[in-house]
């Protein structure tokens, strides 16, 4: 890095293709990666979202990997962000929880209300 | 046979036909064969999908869209958009309806929305194998401001004046720190990163190293500059493998883009990065031991003075601040120290992560801005004590740590009144406990690991603990005798005197802080042979109350040792000489006639 430009450029153009995402109609997914959610089995869940996506022709739907976000005890936890910017936050995912959140939520527009961290923490209640 | 791209299905039920799906379907049939994929996209009747409350019905494979509500007038619009561009019509799709109720998102609950991150700004937000996603959220921005705007001492006085103090327990003033290693004089100087994390159950430095970890590159950097360092450490344990590897990761990527490395932004300042590996011995996290052990030596501590900004690893001067010290750096740089100020208390400054544990139902990693209350962290963000049971007291700073009873839950959280009150800031371990713990228990628990974890260098360390352990093992034995408190007291103030380093002088705190607000526990041990919380085992029965069992013989059939006996519709006994205090019994009695006591 020889100076504070070409750092600039390459946050602008960051900026630009997270706009971009954020403004495609598409949806992004986020999975949580820090040592919490792996032991509690983000790795199979994270395959798992990627090859449903391929399997549903949705393989353009972005699936990335992000650190702890201090619920532990509720990870695995993916997240799925909209087109609009909304976030939907699912906990305590599994395999069979993530084919649906592809087909209900990615596929169909329809969020998976009883996966929700708020379906999770309306039951400890 | 032919391959179709995409299939139609096009429900053909009595309900949807009725809702004219028949001609939908000849839409499609003319739309698709206008738009010329005819001999790629194949439409099919189906049979009921059984919600015909919502028909009629198309879905659209391989990817499985469900169309609901189709009129003919919108089958154009999916096939050119759909089939055609590949985009799906949301306002057709299935649900599409008002969102419910629930928080659906993390940021709706009570305990994200309660906390201020400043140190885990970008954890569980950004990819932390990407330098880009960092950079986007203005990473690195600080340490270019540093670099080509700033003198060595400007830096310095920046950190000074944000008043951040060290987060890796002591809470020794960072900026004070910086300025003592660059007073010092020498042409090699030395970085290091404290991530030993060593308190039992304390996960907050892992978590910024997986989740963020150009922030520590970028703030250590920046401490290389300000100092007159070229080279740095990060002494992490070999049990964070993941957080290992990000580093790495981040490392290698920050060396390609010229963030670390030499001239960096062109300018006259090189500064490269290593990584150690600590094998996870508690006492490597005190800063000489650490330095040692990075030497290659065996991790043990040594006398201060010299401190390390004087003289430090490899005997040059050093300064060692904690990943989470780090961590807040470079926002103080792109905010400014005048915004941390606003943060926190008046000699307390910016916010503390915890990894709340323990007794409480939203256990977790929180970051809340110093001065928040102990009842603020337990209750509203904590979300209280699990089945209804009663606070008793939090433990903070580990085992060199102490309690908090009750009556202090009001304390603000800062770092002189915690030590007013007995106990530390620490690094941020917070075990919250319940009626149901016995504290005599937990001060021996502590000990125990104090015990394991002594490196044996200095005799008050290796053999005074060891005596102190003994007495709270005699206590909870049932076999206490007057005087053992007070022996508990001196050894206590003879060993934090006198030990070599904060591991020896703080492992009496457990006790002395479990005997200044529940002495009382100790001499229900001692002198009554009792554990008020029903704990220490060999000062307990378990007994049948006659007067509400009604000789079922389910517990006499569960006692894994056949303690239990009686006659069937009459009140059964334990006997006490065979009992092994498992509990099976009292929680597989229905009528609740089996007591602790
Ligand atoms: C026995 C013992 C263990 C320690 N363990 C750690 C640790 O795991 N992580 C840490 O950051 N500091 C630990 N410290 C504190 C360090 O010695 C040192 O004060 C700290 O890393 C300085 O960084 P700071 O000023 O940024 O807090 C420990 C201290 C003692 C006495």
């Amino acid at each position: 890095m020889k100076s504070i430009q070409e750092l600039e450029q390459i946050r602008n153009r960051m900026r630009d293709q997270m706009a971009k995402r954020e403004n495609s109609d598409g949806y992004r997914i986020v999975v949580g990666m820090a040592t919490c959610g792996i032991a509690a089995g983000a790795r199979p869940v994270m395959r798992t979202l990627i090859d449903e996506l391929k399997l549903r022709n949705k393989a353009d739907v972005p699936v990335t990997m992000t650190g702890c976000i201090g619920v532990c005890r509720l990870e695995p936890i993916v997240e799925v962000f909209s087109a609009d910017g909304q976030k939907t936050t699912y906990v305590k995912m599994d395999e069979n929880k993530a084919k649906r959140v592809v087909a209900e939520h990615i596929v169909n527009g329809n969020v998976c209300t009883d996966l929700t961290i708020g379906a999770a923490e309306n039951q400890t209640k | 046979m032919q391959i179709f791209r995409a299939h139609v299905l096009c429900c053909a039920g009595t309900g949807c036909t009725s809702s004219k799906s028949l001609q939908i379907i000849d839409e499609f049939e003319k739309h698709i064969k206008d738009n010329h994929i005819d001999d790629e996209v194949k439409v099919i009747k189906t049979g009921c999908f059984g919600l015909c409350a919502e028909g009629p019905i198309v879905v659209i494979y391989p990817e499985g869209t469900m169309y609901v509500r189709v009129a003919p007038e919108d089958v154009k619009e999916i096939v050119e958009e759909h089939l055609v561009k590949g985009r799906t019509v949301s306002r057709l799709l299935a649900g599409h309806h008002d969102a419910e109720a629930i928080s659906q998102s993390l940021d709706d609950v009570d305990f994200f929305s309660r906390q201020k991150r400043i140190a885990l700004r970008n954890c569980g937000v950004i990819n932390p194998e990407s330098i880009d996603e960092y950079i986007a959220r203005d990473g690195y921005v600080a340490l270019a401001k540093v670099l080509t705007e700033m003198t060595p001492q400007q830096a310095i006085d920046v950190v000074t004046a944000s008043g951040l103090r060290g987060r890796g327990g002591a809470g020794f003033p960072a900026g004070r720190k910086w300025q003592f290693a660059a007073n010092s004089k020498g042409d090699i100087k030395y970085v290091c990163c404290n991530a030993d994390e060593g308190d039992p159950g304390a996960f907050m430095d892992r978590s910024i190293l997986e989740g963020d970890p150009h922030s520590v590159i970028e703030a250590m950097t920046i401490a290389g500059y300000a100092i007159g360092a070229n080279h740095g450490f990060i002494y992490i344990r070999a049990e964070y493998p993941i957080a290992v590897q990000r580093l790495n990761i981040a490392i290698k990527q920050a060396k390609e883009y010229g963030l670390i490395g030499d001239r960096i932004f062109d300018t006259d300042f090189s500064f490269s990065l290593e990584i150690r590996l600590g094998a996870g011995a508690f006492v490597c996290g005190e800063e000489t031991a650490l330095m040692t052990s990075i030497e290659g030596k065996r991790g043990e501590p040594r006398v201060r003075p010299p401190f390390p900004a004087v003289k430090g690893l490899f005997g040059k001067p050093t300064i060692l601040n904690n990943v989470e010290t780090y961590a807040n750096i470079p926002v103080i740089f792109t905010h400014g120290p005048e915004w941390f100020n606003t943060i926190g208390t008046e000699k307390s400054k910016g916010t503390k992560v915890f990894a709340v544990g323990g007794k409480i139902m939203n256990t977790g990693l929180v970051e809340i801005p110093m001065g928040t209350t102990l009842r603020e962290i337990v209750y509203d963000i904590g979300g209280g004590i699990p089945n209804g049971k009663k606070f008793k007291a939090a433990q903070t700073g580990g085992p060199s740590g102490g309690c908090i009873p009750a009556e202090h839950l009001d304390t603000p959280i800062d770092y002189d009144s915690l030590a007013r009150i007995g106990s530390m800031m620490g690094s941020g371990g917070l075990i919250v406990m319940d009626e149901d713990n016995c504290m005599v228990d937990i001060a021996k628990f502590f000990l125990e690991f104090t015990v394991d974890e002594s490196c044996g260098k200095c005799p008050p360390c290796r053999i005074g603990t060891k005596r102190m352990l003994e007495i709270l093992e005699k206590i909870t034995n049932g076999k206490g005798e007057d005087g053992d408190i007070e022996k508990l007291e001196e050894l206590a103030k003879s060993i934090s005197k006198s030990a070599l380093c904060g591991l020896g002088q703080t492992a009496p705190n457990p006790v002395l802080s479990t005997l200044r607000y529940f002495r009382h526990e100790y001499e229900a041990h001692i002198y009554d042979k009792k554990c008020p919380a029903g704990v220490c085992k060999a000062m307990l029965q378990y007994k049948i109350n006659p007067d509400k069992c009604i000789g079922c013989s389910l517990c006499s059939r569960k006692c894994p040792v056949e303690a239990i006996s009686g006659e069937r519709k009459k009140p059964y006994v334990i006997d006490q000489s065979m009992c092994t205090k498992c509990g099976v019994c009292m929680e597989t009695c229905k009528f609740a006639a089996i007591y602790k006591g």
